[in-house]
């Protein structure tokens, strides 16, 4: 447990030193809630949300994208270019198994991922009026199963990708897609209903809609949840099995 | 007892064989070295012996472990520094090299070992600002730094100018100096002719050849040699006439004598007397590359 706290400790200092990884998957949601906040318009009650103002219905998506960036594209690029340039393999050599480097990683991105959320709800809250999640125990729940299912789809890229480049690559490929049916650029109920029926089948559009609804004070659908639950679970298991050293 | 001792080692990979048939046993504190060109099956051979790979054949006991099932307890004894094993970009020397010695129950004070290796003005730089040089003597004092009994390492010099590679030979004598045995790979002749106690030739997945530098060149040594330069024309009957002299080999303008027996005096005497000059009249030693050729029928760089 020594070994691998001091491997995280030391692998978390790497990442506070990737400037890109910080601002897009930690500072940018909290930013865009600064952004849309100090928009009266958009800070306002409004018939278009339901009579809920646009950044009550935005920052589930804002929780998405922060989770999307962590899961999607940090962190497979970083454990593909580690196996690809042999920091496994040196780790390997040593009384450490590599395995540790890997739970370290993830311990770290998780953490991100927890800073980034807690960061919103704080900005939300002092600077917006934004109500703490209503439901506390389902927007944990939410929050949990989405960390879970788009960091298994992370894990899968990185144990698919050869490089770190086709990593990244694949990552932002699949970025847009999970971003946009998490409702980044349509948020709530300006999706159409159509599409937040597919949205439904992603793993963060059934994130931040069950992240939305725990908000609000509901209980988040048990479709959204088993959705987020068998992404977790075939992508850890497909993850699992395809995953290499070198 | 044999510190590492390799048996009938062989090892597949899918549509090709790495190592056929490789055996060789290294003693206490000895420098071993594996001698062969790219592709012999040197990285296999050494992979297996730390335990990274599984053979497909034969035995391995390194300090009388089995390198897969005890890969734990070896893992602490057995210092390795390996090819194209890199660190993270951004991690720092220093962050390495207190992160590392946490791994071992009794490192070394990392602070001696970049001192000796000439990194220790670069402990606050970061892996990927590292020069190719720099990265190579970071792994080296990676692989030491948990006071191994045994040290692996491949490719040792690679990338090294010849400054930094005869500092890291040094170093590498002063380990075995405190007792440390070394298993060293390399395709690099000088480097085992200098270092290796031992060495076995490896060509194509089997051992050629185990003996001491002295002793494998020795096998082969047929004689004196002498080298030299001549412009105009040259008949080589004018050396071949000579008794001492056992064959005469041109190419372009380079023209190599071998011999017995007072070669140099004789050869320099008759060119002299055919009113030949020649240029850069040297003579030239047996090395361990005229012996991987005379062993395997091809030569070990190229």
């Amino acid at each position: 447990m020594n070994r691998l706290a001091r491997i995280t400790s030391v692998e978390l200092r790497l990442f506070l030193r990737e400037p890109m990884t910080i601002f897009f998957g930690i500072a940018l949601p909290p930013l865009l809630l600064v952004i849309f906040g100090s928009i009266p318009s958009f800070a306002a009650p409004s018939p278009d949300f339901g009579g809920e103002r646009f950044i009550d219905v935005y920052a589930p998506a804002l929780i998405a994208t922060s989770l999307a960036m962590l899961a999607l594209s940090s962190l497979p690029t970083i454990l593909a270019s580690y196996r690809e340039k042999g920091v496994l393999r040196r780790l390997a050599t040593t009384p450490v198994r590599p395995g540790f480097l890997l739970t370290a990683q993830v311990v770290s991105h998780l953490l991100m991922a927890l800073v980034s959320v807690a960061l919103l709800l704080v900005v939300g809250a002092t600077a917006f009026d934004l109500p703490l999640p209503a439901n506390a125990l389902g927007f944990a729940i939410a929050v949990v199963l989405a960390t879970t299912s788009v960091f298994a789809i992370g894990l899968l890229i990185a144990a698919l990708a050869r490089t770190g480049r086709l990593a990244s690559g694949i990552g932002s490929l699949l970025f847009f897609p999970v971003a946009f049916l998490a409702g980044l650029w349509t948020p709530g109920p300006v999706m159409p209903e159509f599409l937040r029926g597919i949205a439904s089948f992603s793993p963060l559009g059934a994130g931040s809609q069950a992240i939305k609804d725990a908000w609000s004070g509901a209980w988040p659908q048990p479709l959204h949840l088993l959705v987020m639950l068998g992404f977790t679970a075939l992508a850890g298991l497909a993850a699992a099995r395809w995953f290499r050293w070198e | 007892m044999p510190v590492i001792e390799v048996t009938n080692l062989h090892k597949r990979y899918p549509g090709k064989v790495a190592v056929h048939d490789v055996s060789f046993s290294v003693e206490r504190g000895e420098i071993f070295g594996i001698l062969g060109p790219n592709g012999a099956g040197k990285t296999t051979t050494v992979e297996s012996v730390i335990g990274l790979r599984k053979p497909d054949g034969g035995t391995i006991s390194v300090l009388g472990l089995d390198p897969i099932r005890d890969r734990d307890r070896l893992r602490t004894r057995v210092g390795v520094q390996l090819q194209q094993s890199e660190l993270p970009e951004r991690m720092r020397v220093r962050e390495a090299l207190e992160l590392y010695s946490s791994f071992y129950p009794d490192p070394v004070d990392w602070r001696e070992l970049v001192d000796q290796l000439g990194i220790a003005d670069k402990v606050g730089t970061a892996f990927r600002k590292l020069s190719g040089g720099q990265k190579q003597r970071l792994s080296i004092a990676l692989a030491l730094i948990g006071n191994p009994e045994v040290a692996v390492l491949d490719e040792l010099t690679t990338g090294l100018d010849p400054q930094a590679r005869r500092d890291t030979w040094e170093v590498i004598q002063r380990i075995r100096d405190r007792g440390v045995t070394v298993l060293l790979v390399t395709h690099f002749m000088e480097e085992a002719e200098y270092l290796c106690d031992r060495l076995s030739l490896i060509d194509a997945g089997r051992v050629v050849a185990t003996d001491s530098p002295t002793g494998l060149i020795a096998r082969v040594d047929s004689g004196a040699r002498l080298r030299f330069r001549v412009a105009g024309p040259f008949d080589p009957a004018v050396l071949t006439a000579l008794p001492c002299v056992t064959g005469v080999r041109r190419t372009g303008p380079q023209v190599q004598v071998t011999g017995t027996g007072d070669l140099l005096a004789q050869v320099s005497a008759a060119l002299g007397a055919a009113g030949i000059t020649a240029a850069d009249l040297r003579t030239e030693h047996t090395t361990l590359d005229d012996a991987f050729l005379a062993l395997t029928g091809h030569q070990l760089a190229g």
